[in-house]
């Protein structure tokens, strides 16, 4: 276990992430911004909410890269193609099971059985995150697919 | 088929249906307002209905319990009176945590209070708009359930059933004084599906949701003329909420006819921005800020994908709604085809979307909203959009589908859009917009709507620029501060119309074109006629007495369609619409400003000289 290069490509793997789904968002492919959605788990505030939330993404995105550098050391050795269909496991999980989840782990998201009563808060982002834009889910696994490609190949055990 | 009129909503703030005064419910969509139907009847005979009703003839009357969306029908016959209850059980965020309850559920409760009577269920569900297959099975005590591809119905009972042709489930029974039964049927589209007991707990789940919508109405602020049409536009309004999202649906029903017979059937199960600012401002009006608040975080996020562009309409998550089609195989409302599903207004140029959207954020910060930097973002983005395009001919408020045109309502609401940035700029809540650029087109529109939307042979505003047709939608011009109510151009504007568009008893058509004949008189016009003279175009008795005249037209409990046949008094459109709704409560605000002499909460111009 190389503890600086983990520390080095997973923060890289993470800021890519993030610019490619704030990529996506600029463009007009999806409405998600994740920093955004874990920010307001914390704070109604949507300026402080962006800032919070990019900094635990960042964490976030550091301890996922441990799950990706354990499985590397598992699997052998890292190379892109290994990080890449972790990546891809990661996006589906996130958009199959995290999305479902979401709306019961974030204290200011509404879920899907939500009303009468109605709020200020985000909506659910529904089955593959649908509900923020129809190619939410090819944004979120390109994302993915980028932050697992980075890890894979450039992290040496 | 039953009239429009005839029929009542409930709802639980993500789907609604329809009830007849028959006790059929006749629409209902699930598990959205814009799924296919289950229940189509309205549509079509053979598209699906539940029924329960006495097997004899009947006398109907019916009420809303109190200030709550649970509809309550009494049956008079010659040998007993029964109430039939009928409700989407709704419930606080609190409750929710602590019950197990289904996703979806309607409730419908028999009670006999006097004699005997012999009563009949029908229920046949038809799903997917009468298309879909509907798979019944007796699951016991459980009652039955019809699997259908949308997800898994249950219909439970506590009399006893039979199955007969053609998917259908009835039930005869007779019922004495003191005696009660209980329906529910639930829609469940994850599993495991929950099944609440019958009984008691229909009956506290009746309790519930008439505490929680008497609750809501009991934080309703207005106290001037006609308070509980205000009350029940104000439930049903809240209905079209969809809660999820915080999205406003226009109405909860597709093709019902602006002209029976006609073709004029579209589909309304969507969010028009402009329709859902305008309820916006009516629910700031009446108190409810969370709603408003809801709304404008739903814009937020909706217009992200298009912005600076705005669509005219959204589905309740922000997407396009579905392309426009026909369903062929409906009948249509009295024959009223084709039966479209989808809008293909979402693909048209609207401008004035611009000005409504941008005033209702502005009225939200007046209101005490705040203003955080990307909604700061996206009104700058909007008016510079309309810097741009402002000059350009669009489809207007009307949709019209025979082609674009320079519609004065249309510029109007590009300056309204502009005057209330360079408004909340010099509040200080926008820092960094272009307001050089938004004053110097704001001033251009300006002269060009008093230059060209003036016709001095008709001494009128009119409809179009350069044109010689009366639009009602130019009584809205005081409401956005363009004009004074009582300057020398809108009075006489407001004679023209009164000529041309008056349909009488206060009401007015919204325009009068070869497109328009056979339509009947607009509900929001009619309120827009009273509003004007409420803001000073006529004096307050002039404008209460035609308010309370309008008032006359809704049905026994309080709804309005789009439109009313000045003949007759009937509802035609889709039902109920949140357009009349809307104006009707602020026709009844702009009454209590000016009754009590109050500042309205939108603005005028303080400036604005009688001109000739």
């Amino acid at each position: 276990m190389n503890w600086g290069s983990w520390a080095l490509w997973g923060f890289v793997g993470t800021l890519m992430l993030t610019t490619a789904m704030t990529a996506s968002q600029g463009m007009g492919l999806t409405r998600i911004d994740i920093p955004y959605m874990l920010g307001t788990m914390f704070t109604a505030n949507r300026d402080r909410a962006k800032l919070l939330g990019f900094i635990v993404h960042l964490v976030n995105g550091w301890l996922f890269s441990l799950v990706y550098v354990v499985a590397f050391h598992a699997w052998g050795h890292a190379t892109w193609w290994r990080g890449l269909l972790i990546g891809l496991v990661h996006a589906a999980f996130v958009l199959t099971v995290g999305m479902r989840l979401l709306p019961g782990l974030h204290p200011r998201m509404a879920s899907e059985a939500q009303g009468p009563t109605v709020m200020r808060q985000l909506e659910p982002p529904g089955f593959l995150a649908l509900h923020y834009g129809i190619r939410t889910p090819v944004s979120v696994s390109f994302a993915h697919i980028v932050f697992g490609t980075i890890l894979g190949a450039f992290y040496q055990g | 088929m039953d009239p429009i009129k005839d029929y009542a909503i409930i709802g639980d703030c993500r789907a609604a249906a329809l009830v007849s005064r028959s006790g059929s419910i006749d629409w209902l969509c699930w598990p959205h307002f814009d799924s296919p139907s289950i229940f189509g009847a309205l549509l079509d005979d053979s598209a699906g209905r539940w029924r329960i009703a006495p097997r004899a003839p009947f006398h109907v009357t019916r009420r809303y319990v109190g200030n709550s969306n649970v509809l309550q029908m009494q049956f008079e016959t010659a040998t007993g009176t029964m109430r039939l209850t009928d409700t989407m059980p709704v419930v606080s965020e609190d409750d929710k945590r602590k019950l197990l309850l289904p996703d979806h559920q309607i409730i419908r409760m028999v009670e006999v209070e006097r004699g005997e009577l012999e009563l009949e269920m029908t229920f046949t569900p038809r799903p997917q708009y009468g298309r879909g297959r509907a798979r019944l099975r007796q699951a016991g005590k459980l009652g039955t359930r019809i699997e259908t591809d949308a997800g898994l119905l249950m219909l439970q009972c506590d009399v006893p059933v039979e199955f007969r042709e053609g998917n259908q489930i009835q039930s005869r029974f007779r019922l004495r004084a003191g005696d009660a039964r209980c329906f529910s049927l639930i829609f469940e589209d994850e599993w495991p599906a929950v099944f609440p007991p019958l009984g008691g707990w229909t009956r506290e789940a009746i309790a519930r949701s008439t505490a929680w919508w008497n609750a809501w109405a009991a934080r309703l602020t207005y106290h001037g003329p006609g308070r509980d049409a205000v009350i029940r536009s104000a439930l049903a309004l809240r209905l079209l909420v969809y809660a999820p999202s915080g999205a406003i649906v226009a109405a909860p029903t597709t093709a019902l006819p602006e002209r029976v017979g006609g073709d004029l059937n579209w589909d309304y199960r969507f969010c028009w921005l402009r329709d859902a600012s305008l309820t916006l401002r009516a629910l700031l009006g009446l108190g409810y800020t969370e709603e408003a608040e809801a709304f404008a975080n739903w814009l937020l996020h909706t217009t992200a994908l298009t912005r600076p562009t705005l669509r005219v309409l959204y589905d309740v998550y922000g997407m396009p709604p579905p392309a426009e089609r026909t369903l062929d195989h409906l009948a249509g409302y009295r024959g009223s085809r084709p039966v479209r599903i989808g809008n293909a207004a979402s693909e048209q140029l609207q401008l004035d979307v611009y000005g409504e959207v941008i005033d209702a954020v502005t009225q939200l910060i007046r209101g005490g909203g705040a203003l955080d930097r990307d909604t700061g973002r996206m009104l700058s983005a909007f008016g510079t959009y309309v810097c741009r395009n402002w000059q350009q001919p669009d489809e207007g408020i009307w949709e019209s589908r025979s082609g674009k045109a320079h519609h004065t309502h249309s510029r109007v609401l590009c300056w309204t859009a502009l005057d209330r940035l360079v408004a909340l700029h010099a509040q200080g809540h926008l820092r960094t917009a272009p307001v050089a650029l938004f004053e110097r087109n704001r001033d251009e529109i300006r002269k060009q709507v008093e230059d060209r939307a003036w016709n001095p042979r008709l001494e009128s505003y009119v409809g179009r620029l350069d044109g010689d047709e009366l639009d009602a939608s130019l009584l809205l011009m005081p409401w956005y501060g363009f004009e004074d109510a009582g300057a020398w151009r809108m009075t006489r504007t407001y004679a023209r119309i009164q000529e041309h568009l008056g349909a009488g008893h206060a009401l007015l058509y919204r325009y009068r074109t070869d497109e328009s004949s056979g339509e009947g008189a607009f509900g929001i016009c009619s309120f827009w006629g009273v509003e004007y003279l409420a803001m000073g175009g006529g004096t307050a008795e002039e404008a209460q007495a035609s308010f309370e005249q309008l008032l006359t037209f809704a049905n026994d409990v309080g709804l309005f369609a789009e439109e009313i046949d000045p003949t007759t008094g009937e509802a035609l459109g889709n039902f109920p619409q949140a357009f009349t709704h809307v104006g009707l409560i602020n026709a009844a605000l702009s009454l209590q400003d000016r009754l009590s002499g109050r500042e309205p909460l939108r603005p005028r111009r303080p400036d604005s000289p009688a001109r000739g």
